[in-house]
């Protein structure tokens, strides 16, 4: 079965989409991010979207509830390296993704993650 | 006007959604389009074929390449012969949804490309056609 590897570094958990996912990877993703999260008890996901050339908004759903779930599973989630065509798409198409961190690119991401989890 | 290309890929299953959006990055990118323009259309082109699929029970992706005083731009139309809208003027309210997504597709796919046009009846299918030019 086709899968996105999920990554442990420490205490957090890291993604990178890396294909052009149909719904049900999607789907399937967050799934096994919510399960990784109860097993490993890790306190926040990097999830790094810079290989994705669109994201729909479907794939933005999916990122803003991995993002809810594991608020509520005491992770933190931050996302980074979307493109600026897709930034500019997702905004004309409704989607700012309220309520999701983040950050330019991996390493201030890994920053963002250190600083929330730090704090919380 | 003046088509210089033309085709057509079925769009049944959840897989055909991928299979449609790099088609039409495909053809987009051999038309010379911007990136950002690009990018808006393979996302609406994203929306529509699932909503094709998911609402329409599956249908085809029609597109071609047209010519038009002196510009060019990429056309697709998703057809399907699903039960179609009742009303679309709430189908084409943002947030309003009849399954259990976002509501964004249809409106947000409009607000992505120069033209959208949309054809449906209820029992009579459904039909979207858009046009992005470069």
């Amino acid at each position: 079965m086709e899968r996105i590897p999920i990554l442990q570094m420490g205490e957090f958990l890291l993604v990178t989409i890396q294909v052009d996912m149909h719904d049900q990877l999607a789907l399937r993703l967050q799934d096994d991010l919510t399960e990784r999260i109860d097993q490993t008890s890790a306190r926040g996901v990097l999830i790094d979207i810079s290989a994705l050339d669109m994201v729909d908004s479907f794939i933005g759903r999916m990122i803003a509830s991995i993002s809810g779930l594991s608020r509520i599973m005491d992770a933190q989630t931050v996302l980074v390296g979307m493109q600026p065509a897709v930034a500019i798409t997702l905004v004309e198409l409704g989607l700012t993704l309220p309520g999701v961190n983040t950050a330019l690119n991996v390493d201030r991401g890994m920053n963002l993650l250190r600083q929330r989890v730090g704090r919380s | 006007m003046t088509i210089r290309q033309s085709g057509s890929q079925p769009v049944r299953i959840e897989q055909d959604v991928v299979l449609a959006r790099q088609l039409a990055r495909k053809i987009a990118s051999e038309c010379g389009m911007r990136l950002v323009d690009l990018t808006k259309l393979v996302t609406a082109v994203s929306e529509l074929a699932r909503n094709t699929v998911v609402y329409g029970g599956g249908g085809d992706m029609d597109w071609a390449v047209i010519e038009e005083t002196g510009r060019v731009g990429l056309r697709l139309v998703f057809r399907d012969e699903g039960p179609g809208i009742a009303d679309t003027r709430l189908a084409l309210t943002d947030g309003w949804t009849s399954g259990s997504g976002l509501g964004l597709g249809l409106t947000g796919a409009r607000r992505l490309v120069d033209e959208f046009e949309l054809d449906t009846a209820p029992g009579q299918g459904t039909r979207v056609t858009i046009t992005r030019w470069t």
